[in-house]
């Protein structure tokens, strides 16, 4: 079972690596989707210094290709949950670096893992108004079971925008609500943010040699 | 019978006491993060070099053969698990996986059946319990085979026999180098991966629970569930946004 978890995870790589691409190519959001997993897979698949885990490198590819099509205050809120309410403007703002440097930090180690998964797009199902969509894919590797993972997005006034990731159907945002909440109960929305920071600190000495 | 009734009520007031703390999907939750540490440690220590060593000497395609391997054994107690919940189409598919895997696919070596577009489905006996209105109950961190619940704990000798169908090889030795293999390569597949969830979380226990369980309800349900994303920006706290996509 902990086997399925991980297997998520290293279909994370592909995971935050999504999103509206350049506006006047592809304007659909399973479109943007599909572009932007193509071209950032291809480029990991033919890289062997991703492979092999240069940080530095990927972490300028993600910044490149993929944050552009987050939306991380919106992801960030939905981590929080309701506590976000009570939080101010400036606590939202450190809550959403942090998180967003965590989120990712930790994907981008992710996506060197990635190989020869194949990835299948499901047909879009949505109206044309719509201003949320999910863009469910599945991911085959040869030997294991398919593992779904569906991309939502937002409609913005820049283009769609990612705000979530369900992995085997689990939103992996709204999957730290619980644990955050636990920090927000013991030591409050500032002791959650100090953790957050002191996690990116740690992680970021670790992997500062590579 | 009153000493044991006696014995089983306070028991029962023990246990009560010791979970007054722990959520109600985690009453063990103590007992479960020790296991869980534990089972991290094991792993360091055993599976996870035997698992490397085994990447070092096996080219991938054996280990893909392999993992297709006991893929298809499992197929048939997927289709036997798609028929007990009521889904006879996916059944028939199943054994028609299985049909074409070990002929075409030379003893299942080759997933020829997903190439030929028959889908491989998830299914297992929790989730046919889960069909049936089992309820999940409690978390259960279980030794060496990580998290479950208390109805797949129940589900576990039944997937283990039926599921792993080689465990009805009566040759011990071979019996046992097949699970040894199969959890190896299982193991293998996931080498470089720990790492992420160890980063990507505050609490790693408390994420991987979470996770597991949300996962279990939705696997039971083959899920579709409608999607709603809160905006904690407006000032109606509890307004939902429903996505453009219909359940």
């Amino acid at each position: 079972m902990t086997k399925n978890l991980f297997a998520c995870c290293l279909m994370l790589a592909s995971v935050l690596f999504t999103g509206p691409a350049i506006a006047e190519d592809v304007t659909a959001p399973d479109a943007l989707v599909r572009h932007v997993t193509d071209e950032v897979t291809a480029i990991v698949r033919n890289d062997k210094a991703i492979q092999s885990g240069d940080a530095s490198k990927v972490l300028a590819l993600v910044d490149e290709k993929v944050l552009p099509h987050f939306d991380f205050r919106r992801m960030t809120m939905l981590a929080v949950g309701k506590d976000w309410r009570s939080a101010t403007p400036e606590q939202q703002t450190r809550l959403t670096t942090a998180f967003r440097t965590l989120l990712v930090r930790t994907y981008s180690n992710a996506l060197t893992q990635y190989r020869d998964q194949i990835i299948d797009y499901k047909p879009l199902r949505a109206s044309p108004g719509d201003q949320q969509v999910k863009v469910s894919t599945e991911v085959r590797q040869a030997g294991a079971q398919p593992i779904n993972i569906d991309y939502v997005l937002e409609q913005s006034p820049d283009g769609w925008k990612v705000f979530d990731v369900l992995v085997a159907g689990v939103s992996l945002v709204t999957n730290y609500r619980g644990n955050f909440g636990d920090q927000i109960r013991v030591k409050g929305i500032d002791g959650l943010i100090a953790s957050l920071e002191d996690k990116n600190k740690s992680l970021e000495a670790e992997q500062g040699g590579k | 019978m009153k000493h044991l009734a006696l014995t089983a009520a306070a028991a029962v007031a023990m246990l009560t006491a010791a979970c007054a703390n722990a959520p109600p999907e985690d009453p063990f939750e103590s007992y479960n993060r020790s296991m869980f540490s534990i089972n991290e440690k094991l792993d360091a220590a055993i599976t996870k070099p035997v698992a490397k060593a085994y990447v070092a000497v096996t080219p991938e395609p054996v280990r893909t053969w392999v993992g297709n391997f006991f893929g298809n054994l499992n197929d048939p107690w997927i289709g036997v698990n798609n028929l007990l919940q009521g889904k006879p189409a996916d059944a028939l598919s199943d054994m028609m996986r299985f049909l074409v895997n070990s002929t075409m696919g030379i003893g299942g070596l080759l997933d020829i059946a997903t190439e030929a577009q028959i889908p491989k489905h998830d299914e297992d006996f929790g989730q046919t319990l889960g069909v049936w209105g089992v309820r999940s109950g409690p978390y259960v961190m279980l030794p060496l085979l990580g998290p479950s619940t208390l109805r797949d704990s129940l589900a576990l000798p039944v997937n283990a026999t039926l599921n792993n169908s080689w465990h009805l090889v009566s040759d011990p030795v071979l019996r046992n180098s097949l699970t040894a293999l199969q959890a190896i390569n299982g193991r293998a597949r996931l080498l470089g991966l720990e790492r992420t969830l160890d980063e990507a979380t505050l609490d790693k226990y408390r994420y991987s629970r979470d996770f597991y369980l949300q996962q279990r309800q939705f696997k039971v349900h083959d899920g579709n569930p409608p999607l709603e994303y809160e905006n904690f920006d407006l000032d109606d706290g509890n307004q939902t946004e429903p996505t453009g996509e219909s359940p």
